[in-house]
């Protein structure tokens, strides 16, 4: 946000300066940062004193106008639109005229219609003076419209394995992914499922607030979603995007088989399923490498190691396509 | 308390006739900050929309929403003129604003400077303004804000012309007049400029480039003919801030001085008058020190000559000729400056102070940066220089400036300067800086 001119050095060359009087000559006013760190004059230990530095501006930008920018590259993927929605969205439709209304909706072809009746009905050909009588405007009326249903089931991995750094950065993903959704689409019903060896649903105060324990069985989470799925959300009326979130530390074989089974019974019913691998160290977890040999279009797989990667994840999971017709 | 009774927009008016003022008609208009503080950043309302604009008004409005400063009014030079005051000034504050307007605007009809201003500017932006918004539609919005910003850097680097009493025309005409001054900067056939202009301005940076680009498209060069008509316009509030906002405050005084008003008011007034004018530390405040230098004038040579002064000078003729010593000391005037790495009160002797504060306004505080050739190394290059008169460029706001400059030249400009009493020039070939120390 620099304007950049030709300009003095504001470090060189002398100026000058108002006061009551109290000032003596060689009085110490302030200091000159050093070279190297001329570029962030006046802030931080540079110039202590009141001297003017360089202006630095705190323009107002909201939360929302934030998750706006960073939400511009993200929509549901595949999202197609489903029957029977359950919040009927209203839209705005140019189907009505009226004889007030706004100069920028004149409908100029009506006016002129208009126009040539009135004078037709006194006898005189061809177009004649206006009079306001005449305009007509384009309004619009709200058309009901049936929306894109779609649901989005967040899992949480809430095992004891999942350590500060892995619950903040499952927390942060989700926190920054219901407010895509709530920002971006209208109408998204999110479930909430947390599981260590047992799964449940639970509100989504306790899906952010819950602590770990215990061991780790993800086919149990991958149950209650397509349990959840086939019971409340019939892939023919719904969208569905089950996003999972784990460090993969699953507690043997025999359940990363069973969990990759219950996802490629899902995959064909969801529009896309995400899994998230919050990771530490350089190890490939277990469920890592059981999933490595699933190839599917919708099955996308990341790792977040750091904070950075959390937008990255997002934008993998919830790419803008096309097809994305949400609003 | 008795009742106040404040004077209608007529009674002012009247009133300043009175004294003395001929200002251009005024039409006075009470907005909300938001809108106040927008005129503000655009200087003119209506205007070309641009970034930096946006970032002006941040910056206002932040000072004012901490209360840190508060903007009263804000006057176009205009016939006929537009005042727009906060709607949450008090009766006595809009009294007061009035008044002080009606200085500015006699300031707008009167001082010479502003003599070949155009007085409908607000309709010449504003269709500036629909023109580059076709732009924008046809050529895109980034293409048309890259082009700006280029233009902007550049935009003080425009020959002003020169008010009629510098005009070539003025020896032929001189004889015919008696002794009376005012044909001196009133001749009776004032020439139109471009017959005045005997060959190419070399310190205006824009013009040359809008004739002798070969980057620039029809539409490119009217933006840039757009900013430096605007900047034209501007230029001379820029050379006559200090007197232009003493001038107003005299006047503010004269006027309310002149009023019936009630103690109370009195005393508010007084207060309000003393926060204008008040100290900035490290700073000057222009309000009080063109005020101080204007009401010594008209009490040590009369009403008669402040007229004249507030007719014939800008800042840098007003500080030299009437800024003296015992001012100096009733203002507190001081040179600040470098010491080895502190910044330190330099001298509080008055001939220093003046001429440092001349050297200030000169130019509106910038740099002169002049073309020296537009076929440099018989390749089409852009050569300027920038005459250097004791203080160095800050060389990477000038780096970052070329780049600008190339935008417009589209290629390879160089730029000449001092630096550490060196010879040195910064070059930019669309790609890469290359510094050459001479």
């Amino acid at each position: 946000m620099e304007e950049y001119k030709f300009r003095f050095d504001p470090w060189q060359g002398d100026r000058v300066g108002q006061d009551q009087g109290e000032l003596k000559q060689g009085d110490i006013l302030g200091q000159i940062p050093a070279p190297a760190s001329a570029d962030k004059a006046g802030r931080g230990q540079g110039a202590p004193g009141e001297l003017p530095g360089i202006d630095y501006l705190e323009a107002e930008i909201s939360i929302d106008d934030l998750a706006g920018l960073l939400f511009e590259d993200l929509g549901l993927p595949y999202l197609k639109p489903k029957m029977l929605s359950n919040i009927p969205r209203p839209t705005f439709q140019f189907k009505d005229i009226s004889k007030r209304g706004l100069m920028g909706n004149l409908d100029k072809r009506r006016s002129l219609r208009e126009n040539l009746l009135r004078h037709a009905r006194q006898g005189e050909t061809g177009l004649g003076p206006w009079q306001p009588d005449d305009l007509r405007f384009k309004t619009w009326i709200n058309v009901p419209q049936e929306d894109n249903n779609a649901v989005v089931i967040a899992m949480r991995d809430i095992s004891g394995s999942m350590g500060d750094f892995k619950k903040l950065m499952a927390r942060t993903f989700a926190f920054w992914m219901l407010r895509f959704l709530r920002t971006k689409y209208e109408s998204v019903e999110v479930v909430f499922i947390v599981h260590h060896t047992q799964a449940r649903e639970v509100t989504e105060e306790e899906f952010f607030q819950l602590g770990e324990s215990g061991g780790t069985k993800v086919s149990s989470a991958y149950e209650l979603c397509w349990e959840v799925v086939q019971n409340r959300y019939p892939p023919s009326q719904w969208n569905i995007y089950p996003v999972h979130f784990s460090d993969g530390d699953n507690w043997s074989d025999a359940d990363n088989r069973r969990t990759v089974e219950f996802l490629e019974a899902m995959l064909p019913s969801v529009n896309a399923f995400g899994y998230a691998e919050i990771r530490e160290g350089g190890y490939t977890s277990t469920l890592m490498s059981a999933f490595g040999k699933l190839r599917h279009p919708r099955f996308h797989v990341v790792t977040i190691g750091t904070k950075r990667d959390v937008y990255t994840a997002l934008k993998k999971f919830f790419p803008r396509t096309p097809g994305d017709e949400g609003a | 308390m008795s009742q106040s009774n404040y004077p209608a927009d007529d009674e002012i008016w009247q009133l300043a006739l009175k004294l003395g003022l001929d200002p251009f008609p005024i039409r006075f208009e009470a907005v909300p900050a938001t809108i106040l503080y927008e005129f503000a950043a655009y200087l003119i309302p209506g205007r070309m929309s641009h970034w930096s604009y946006g970032k002006a008004f941040h910056a206002m409005k932040t000072r004012y929403d901490y209360g840190l400063n508060k903007l009263y009014e804000m006057v176009i030079n205009s016939d006929p003129a537009y005042a727009f005051l906060l709607d949450s000034n008090s009766e006595l504050e809009n009294t007061f604003v009035r008044a002080h307007v009606m200085g500015h605007v006699d300031f707008f009809k009167h001082n010479v400077h502003f003599s070949q201003t155009q007085r409908d500017m607000l309709n010449v932006v504003s269709r500036h303004a629909e023109r580059v918004r076709q732009y924008q539609f046809e050529q895109g919005v980034e293409v048309v804000e890259r082009l700006l910003d280029a233009a902007l850097a550049i935009q003080e680097h425009v020959a002003v012309p020169h008010p009629p009493l510098l005009s070539v025309k003025r020896s032929k005409t001189q004889s015919s007049s008696g002794g009376s001054w005012s044909d001196l900067w009133q001749p009776q056939t004032p020439e139109p400029l471009h017959q005045l202009k005997v060959r190419e301005d070399e310190s205006d940076l824009l013009q040359f480039i809008i004739d002798h680009s070969d980057e620039l498209e029809e539409w490119q060069r009217d933006v840039v003919a757009m900013v430096r008509d605007e900047m034209i316009y501007f230029w001379p509030q820029v050379r006559t801030k200090i007197m232009n906002e003493g001038w107003a405050s005299l006047w503010h005084i004269e006027l309310m001085r002149a009023l019936d008003l009630t103690d109370a008011d009195v005393i508010n007034f007084a207060r309000l008058h003393s926060s204008v004018t008040a100290t900035i530390p490290y700073q000057i405040n222009p309000y009080a020190i063109g005020y101080q230098i204007f009401r010594d004038i008209w009490e040590s040579q009369g009403k008669e000559s402040a007229f004249l002064v507030r007719t014939v000078d800008d800042d840098v003729s007003f500080l030299r000729n009437y800024l003296t010593e015992p001012l100096i000391d009733e203002l507190h005037l001081y040179v600040l400056g470098p010491e080895q790495d502190k910044i330190v009160v330099k001298s509080r002797q008055w001939e220093l102070v003046r001429d440092r504060l001349v050297k200030e306004v000169f130019h509106g505080g910038l740099p002169i940066i002049e073309v020296v050739d537009g076929d440099f190394h018989r390749r089409g290059e852009l050569y300027l220089i920038h005459r250097h008169e004791g203080t160095d460029l800050d060389l990477p706001y000038a780096e970052r400036t070329l780049e600008h400059v190339h935008l417009l030249w589209g290629r390879p400009v160089h730029l000449e300067t001092v630096s550490a009493q060196h010879k040195v020039i910064l070059s930019f070939d669309g790609k890469a800086h290359s510094r050459a120390t001479v």
